[in-house]
């Protein structure tokens, strides 16, 4: 029978960005104005 | 069946507004960009970090309407990920010098890899209740937790030795952790070494 396990079992992780850093992002994603004047791109975030 | 809405769709819906869409895109592909970074840094605050740096540059990229690859979404996160890596390691250094003196070794704050026996035992324990855990989950979420975790196997591959779509594959993972939680928390398994 096929060997299934092996001594590195531990070795490997399932790992995702936590919902903190995820909730963050789309905050950050709706704070963040772009505006475009005479060719000058600005930034601005509001809270 | 439900339905998935592509990447390039979804970027169109976020510059035309829809930050709904940004919280699809950054949860699709949560996990591979996390394992991309992870596998590259392996340091998991590192990887927050540089997962965060990435996305936020995503944001601005495409609010700014510089944004030219449609079709191609996952590719350009994981390329922008990948030049804050080399960034990260450029500004680091990477490998400081060190030289032995008689007050301060290196090899004298090197840990030996090798867990000792208190540890392994701790180790082996898990190992073992993880596995009569497993085996407590439906077959096919078993074989795809099988397939996944010990064989190393990406669900493309999953997907054509079980003849089910990625889909199915990732969801069948998704329920298997989800089962495997449940069984940890009803029998109270604590799963740290």
């Amino acid at each position: 029978m096929e060997k299934i396990y092996t001594k590195k079992k531990n070795n490997r992780e399932l790992i995702a960005a936590k919902p903190e850093t995820v909730d963050f992002l789309l905050a950050y994603s709706k704070s963040l104005k772009i505006t475009k004047a005479k060719g000058i791109t600005f930034e601005s975030n509001l809270n | 069946m439900e339905v998935q809405i592509e990447d390039s769709q979804l970027v169109s819906h976020y510059i035309q507004g829809d930050e709904r869409a940004m919280s699809v895109l950054i949860n699709r592909h949560n996990s591979r960009l996390t394992g991309f970074i992870y596998s590259k840094v392996g340091d998991r605050e590192l990887t927050e970090d540089i997962f965060q740096d990435t996305f936020m540059k995503v944001i601005r990229t495409l609010k700014r309407g510089a944004y030219n690859e449609e079709g191609k979404f996952l590719p350009w996160v994981m390329r922008i990920a990948h030049n804050l890596i080399i960034d990260h390691f450029r500004k680091n250094n990477r490998m400081p010098m060190f030289n032995a003196t008689d007050s301060y070794n290196i090899f004298a704050l090197m840990g030996d890899e090798d867990l000792n026996a208190e540890k392994q035992l701790i180790k082996d324990q898990i190992d073992s209740d993880l596995l009569k855990m497993i085996k407590e989950l439906p077959e096919d979420q078993q074989e795809v937790l099988e397939m996944r975790l010990y064989k190393d196997m990406s669900f493309k591959e999953i997907s054509n030795n079980t003849g089910v779509s990625i889909n199915t594959a990732l969801g069948r993972m998704r329920y298997a952790l989800i089962n495997l939680r449940k069984l940890v928390d009803a029998n109270n398994i604590v799963l740290t070494n």
